[in-house]
């Protein structure tokens, strides 16, 4: 498992220095930008494995996993477009049919990086802003235009379009 | 070709951060305006981004602009809930024709407190 999320941070580090140094061929100073990021990136996941032994991104790869995130990005994009349009006829809309609340929803998922993932999400889905999570997970969401007040009824219509996925690509 | 097509990406991305500072104007209170900014915002930049990266093709600025654009669909929404939070913690208000509110934070029915009787009557219907 150290092996395992040493090399995951390692990896995810060596990403963002490729991207942003660019070291491929065409650009100067090739060879010295490979050996300064694989060696800094490498220190990095080192000093980060010493300090953070659970590092939440430990999960064993599957195919099967990420055909789910595959299916998570698209509904994610589709939800973030069908938002937006949201957002722009409820401002342009001259009586601004908004009806706000903040309303409380439980989640089940456990672990601490797809409940990130779900709020984040939930934030950009059409009309609901995350305020806080407790340990319990209950969210407290924000909607613009409350529909129902019930838990029941909340949950299916914030959090289940998420949970599902999420749920089995961490679970 | 790609021209046109980034180009239509951009227009979209501009479009969108247009409407989201419309909605920081007209939506009544802090909550709502971060709704209106956060989701605008975050497909605005990250359409606009799109776009540069169909114009540059495989190159060092379109390697930037994806690492950008996972930064802002993490950073983004993350910051507008700390600010939701930090409002809410540091006792700034609903707007008066707020529905409900669930998040009891030791002060419920400071927030409810609707403005005039006959609002109080309509939201108790």
């Amino acid at each position: 498992m150290r092996l395992s999320s040493f090399l995951r941070v390692f990896f995810l580090l060596l990403i963002c220095w490729v991207l942003l140094t660019w070291p491929f061929p065409g650009t100067p100073g090739l060879w010295e930008k490979w050996i300064l990021g694989i060696t800094l990136s490498a220190l990095v996941a080192y000093l980060e494995i010493r300090s953070l032994p659970e590092f939440p991104l430990y999960l064993p790869v599957s195919p099967v996993r990420f055909f789910w995130c595959l299916v998570y990005a698209l509904r994610f994009f589709q939800l973030m477009v069908v938002a937006n349009i949201d957002v722009a006829y409820r401002v342009l809309h001259p009586s601004l049919p908004i009806k706000p609340g903040i309303v409380k929803v439980k989640t089940c998922l456990k672990n601490p990086l797809a409940r990130m993932i779900l709020a984040n999400s939930i934030t950009l889905t059409p009309g609901t802003l995350v305020v806080d999570m407790d340990s319990d997970g209950f969210i407290y969401v924000h909607w613009i235009c409350v529909t129902c007040q019930e838990e029941e009824n909340a949950r299916k219509i914030i959090v289940e379009p998420f949970e599902e996925i999420l749920k089995k690509i961490f679970e | 070709m790609t021209e046109i097509v980034s180009n239509i990406f951009i227009f979209i991305g501009v479009v969108f951060m247009i409407l989201g500072c419309v909605g920081l104007v007209r939506l009544p209170d802090v909550y709502n305006r971060l709704q209106a900014a956060t989701k605008s915002v975050t497909l605005g930049v990250c359409s606009m981004l799109l776009g540069v990266i169909i114009l540059k093709g495989f190159s060092p600025m379109s390697g930037k602009a994806f690492l950008c654009i996972v930064f802002i669909l993490i950073t983004s929404p993350t910051s507008a809930h700390a600010l939701a939070r930090g409002a809410y913690k540091s006792k700034v208000r609903l707007c008066k024709n707020t529905v409900c509110d669930q998040y009891d934070f030791g002060r419920k029915e400071e927030l409810t407190i609707p403005q005039n009787p006959d609002e109080e009557s309509q939201s108790k219907k």
